[in-house]
């Protein structure tokens, strides 16, 4: 490639000319009356209801305790993808008869878009927790199950080898040898994981639930209060970045601790 | 010849088909109210294939759907893919356009549904919108790495030759970096299929997702299944189609041909 790398100053120059572009012609298009400011508010006007949304309640619940209830189903669903999709993955790893019996279920089930639950998930756990957690589990299940199979698929030959010529059973074959062997493949997958069952907990909360960032959406559109739709846009983004963050970091410290990376 | 794997495979599934039938019909472990039986399946699919449900047959709700899904990932592919090439080709646009990116990128695409219904209302266009956001970002981060990824002597080479600049990004730049090209494409279509879903279930007068929230309004499992089973078809199709397409532009990259 062109190798020319910029020096810093013009790519950071470029950066804020770039970004400058962006929000002034946003700011033009709404304050110049080019569309209608019920429609697109300017940035300020976004910002300003993302401060007042933190004190004044919207939809039965102020932003911050929007996004409490938003993160709680999230963190249920994650965790419940994870404690079922990597014990699992690992397993078909190490079974092939598992492997062959779970693989044509999961590839049929695999099309349906996580989204297209919502329906059985109302019907069968209502709207509160469990309906939401359904949806996210299905967003967030798929990469956790897929990754830690491979890891599982792919350890050196010559580990498993040389466990078995010492005797290893089963059990311990798969907690000492092809878990820890599969951790980097495994991390992987609880990162996209982790950004899929964000998305999938918007999608479910846009329809059934009676809290949370999505629905305070949903609301602030019926009442074509646009600025307050933003405001959940933004919070939803800004929350959505921290986790990827606080992944990232922790597979760096991971990768760190075990050498992979000196 | 089917192996072992193939018979465990068949076995697999019709034991599973075997459970349904056995935990719903036969024994009514599970109610026809939460879950609904082969029968309930098959009455519901015969009555939405014939009659109609949900204002329509099946198959116009199904094209509805498909043509949403196919114009907005054609749009998003076709503004996106150039747009990564030139970020991946040009550093002083990338450093531009990417603050931008990392500013919108982590907002998921179905956030923009609620903005998108206030902008555009319930039909096509809003649709069309979002999908286009959903598919766009995948499009671009794609073209973008496969152009980084590219050996440096291939341009030189092409450089040194005397390509001319059109002829190199045509010729040259967009075929090497192409196998990523449909990595991204693929994503694409999946998001696609997602939001399109979640858009026509959030409101919409038509498509399979109308059809899936009518059926819940409803509490009408037999027809939900139907739902899922059309949204699982038509992903499973579309993709088909691009693995086809994909195979079909590879035809002379080994790592495209398995």
């Amino acid at each position: 490639m062109r190798d020319l790398a910029l020096p810093l100053n013009e790519r950071l120059l470029l950066g804020a000319l770039g970004l400058a572009g962006f929000i002034g012609l946003w700011t033009l298009l709404s304050a110049a009356g080019f569309v209608p400011r019920q429609f697109l508010p300017t940035p300020l006007d976004v910002l300003s209801r993302i401060l007042s949304l933190l004190q004044s309640p919207f939809a039965g619940a102020t932003l911050q305790q929007h996004l409490a209830s938003s993160f709680q189903r999230y963190a249920y669903g994650v965790l419940l993808a994870a404690a079922i999709g990597v014990p699992l993955g690992l397993m078909m790893g190490w079974f092939r008869l598992l492997d062959d019996i779970v693989t044509p279920l999961f590839d049929a089930l695999r099309f349906i878009a996580p989204i297209a639950w919502v329906p059985f998930a109302a019907l069968w756990f209502g709207t509160g927790v469990g309906g939401p957690i359904l949806i996210i589990f299905a967003g967030a299940f798929p990469p956790c199950l897929i990754n830690a199979y491979r890891g599982a698929r792919f350890v050196e030959p010559r580990l498993i080898e040389a466990a078995r010529m010492l005797g290893t059973g089963n059990l311990r074959m798969i907690l000492e040898i092809l878990l820890p062997a599969a951790t980097p493949s495994i991390v992987a997958g609880l990162r996209v994981s982790a950004g899929l069952g964000w998305q999938s907990l918007v999608g479910a909360e846009l329809i059934v639930a009676a809290a949370g960032v999505g629905f305070m959406m949903v609301q602030a559109q019926a009442n074509v209060a646009t600025p307050t739709v933003m405001a959940g846009m933004a919070a939803i983004g800004v929350v959505g970045m921290l986790i990827d963050i606080a992944l990232r970091q922790g597979e760096a410290w991971l990768r760190r601790r075990r050498g992979l990376d000196a | 010849m089917i192996g072992r794997r193939g018979w465990v495979s068949l076995g697999s599934v019709a034991a599973f088909l075997l459970l349904w039938f056995v935990l719903t019909s036969a024994t009514g472990a599970i109610s026809p109210g939460r879950f609904p039986s082969p029968a309930d399946f098959w009455v519901s699919l015969k009555q939405i294939a014939t009659r109609g449900y949900a204002g329509a047959p099946l198959l116009s709700h199904a094209l509805q759907s498909l043509k949403l899904v196919i114009m907005g990932f054609a749009i998003a592919v076709a503004t996106g893919v150039p747009l990564g090439l030139l970020m991946g080709w040009n550093r002083r646009a990338e450093a531009a356009i990417n603050p931008i990116f990392l500013i919108i990128r982590p907002i998921p695409p179905l956030a923009w549904i609620p903005l998108a219904i206030l902008w555009l209302g319930l039909g096509d266009a809003a649709k069309i919108m979002v999908i286009w956001f959903a598919a766009f970002v995948p499009s671009v981060i794609n073209s973008y790495a496969g152009v980084r990824a590219i050996d440096r002597p291939i341009i030189e080479a092409a450089r040194m030759l005397g390509t001319p600049r059109w002829r190199l990004v045509s010729e040259v730049i967009a075929p090497a970096a192409s196998p990523m090209i449909f990595t991204g494409l693929r994503l694409s279509l999946q998001a696609s299929w997602t939001t399109l879903v979640a858009a026509e279930l959030v409101g919409a007068l038509a498509g399979i997702g109308f059809v899936l929230n009518v059926a819940q309004q409803d509490i009408y499992p037999g027809m939900i299944l139907v739902g899922m089973a059309a949204v699982g078809v038509l992903g499973w199709a579309t993709t088909w189609l691009l693995g086809r397409a994909e195979r079909r532009a590879l035809a002379w990259n080994v790592a495209g041909r398995d």
